[in-house]
């Protein structure tokens, strides 16, 4: 591995089916990362560690460090959120949002994770204020460019003229790819189907969406075939599973600070059939981006209704595609 | 999301307070990927054989503190951390009557970056002994 390619990782998020029922501990998890000879550990931070963002203590850090060690795995990136609502009947200030963000940035730092991605809801005006903070704490703050955004959307350029307004090394963006989904995941739409959807509508949608036609007009003609919600739903998948071209990404390379590895399903022969990666890791490569792209699983919520979930399958085979594709 | 992990059967009775039987309990995790204060649990409501019972009767148990709605909601520090089980003991005097019924749980989460509510309702045939 070189410092100038780009490195895999693991959202630990991948596992959260087996971390939730405690088939899987914080360990296990991180062990399970270790044997893909991933490199890299991102967590979400409230979902890993108890009582996040709060700083953990003494006993954890020193726990976490010696795990990191253990299984020769690095800190890259942590998962912050912005609960402007949390108090019922009080929309937070930009101070109070700034304050939260701040915990975020030291529970980062104490952890050692060197990149924070940032919530696609926080405000440009918010990142303005924070990225001082995390210059003093040397964090790089990403705000993640997800489905249905994109990286040239309207919010996403606003973000853009915060970085660019302020040259500031530490803000940028972590695309998810889950805004490259070219087919939309089988695993969604069955769950659908098996909720009542009408197949005939569901292979109507995948095929409109394939073809690149705009959700809304998808959206208006599933509205005149049927008058049932949940006919409706598969048609909004469209909607919300976004396709932009790879080559988008170019313009943006110097900004990117890490990648989020979306993917709905793996098959035994390492593809992953909604999402075109080979095309978007060439954009990467050739653009000389040389940070991290984590794995980051999300079938299990569509299967979990009819069967075990293998979310160490899922992500064994997803890091092996990611090697297929040239990605050490 | 989780729905199906909501209603956790296995802690199911009635609850005997000062020789009566006050209400009922059973655990419940939260349906979602992380864990959230609970000032963030915009609705529990539970429903036995379609009725859905008053919210404030709705009591929380996280590791032994026991949270009535109020409290709940102003509640900014204490989590209802992922995956974790919680006791819900809902006020409801004679408790359940033996035998089979169907418990309903919905939760409501308020989440920032989320221009809707989050509600995910699971329903579960239980047996009370």
């Amino acid at each position: 591995m070189k410092d100038n390619s780009i490195k895999r990782g693991v959202s630990l998020y991948s596992y959260q089916e087996e971390f939730f029922l405690k088939k899987m501990s914080l360990e296990d998890c991180i062990a399970e990362t270790a044997k893909t000879g991933a490199t890299g550990i991102e967590i979400v931070g409230e979902q890993s560690v108890p009582g996040c963002p709060k700083i953990p203590s003494d006993a954890f850090i020193a726990q976490w460090f010696e795990w990191m060690e253990k299984y020769n795995v690095t800190p890259v990136a942590h998962d912050m959120f912005l609960d402007y609502n949390k108090q019922k009947g009080h929309y937070w200030t930009d101070e109070e949002a700034v304050e939260s963000f701040k915990k975020d940035i030291r529970f980062a730092s104490a952890l050692g994770f060197k990149v924070i991605r940032v919530i696609v809801n926080t405000t440009p005006e918010i990142m303005e204020k924070v990225i001082p903070y995390a210059e003093d704490h040397d964090i790089k703050l990403g705000i993640e460019v997800h489905a249905p955004w994109h990286i040239n959307s309207p919010w996403m350029t606003r973000h853009w003229e915060v970085m660019e307004k302020t040259g500031t090394k530490h803000f940028g963006f972590i695309p998810d790819m889950g805004g490259f989904t070219k087919r939309l995941p089988m695993v969604q739409v069955n769950r659908l189907i098996r909720q009542g959807a009408d197949p005939d509508i569901a292979k109507f949608v995948c095929e409109q969406h394939e073809k690149g036609v705009m959700a809304e007009y998808t959206i208006y003609e599933v509205s005149r075939m049927s008058d049932r919600r949940i006919d409706m739903s598969v048609a909004e998948l469209s909607r919300h599973n976004t396709f932009a071209n790879p080559v988008s990404l170019k313009e943006h390379m110097d900004r990117i600070v890490h990648v989020h590895g979306k993917f709905y399903d793996m098959t035994e022969d390492f593809i992953e059939p909604s999402i075109p990666y080979e095309d978007v890791i060439h954009v990467l490569k050739d653009g000389g981006y040389n940070g991290y792209i984590c794995s980051e699983y999300e079938g299990n919520r569509h299967i979990q209704d009819i069967q075990e979930v293998d979310s160490v399958k899922q992500v064994k085979r997803h890091q092996q595609m990611l090697v297929n594709y040239g990605v050490e | 999301m989780f729905e199906k992990y909501m209603i956790v059967e296995e802690n199911l009775k009635n609850v005997v307070d000062e020789d009566k039987v006050s209400g009922f309990q059973f655990g419940a995790r939260l349906p979602y990927y992380r864990g959230v204060s609970l000032s963030m649990l915009e609705e529990i409501e539970v429903s036995v054989d379609g009725t859905i019972l008053p919210q404030e009767k709705v009591h929380l148990i996280v590791r032994d503190k026991t949270y009535n709605l109020e409290q709940r909601e102003q509640e900014l520090d204490d989590r209802w951390e992922m995956g974790e089980v919680v006791q819900l003991f809902i006020e409801n005097e004679g408790g359940l009557s033996k035998g089979k019924h169907q418990l309903g749980l919905k939760i409501n989460i308020r989440i920032g970056y989320l221009p809707f509510p989050a509600i995910r309702n699971a329903q579960k045939e239980i047996t009370i002994q």
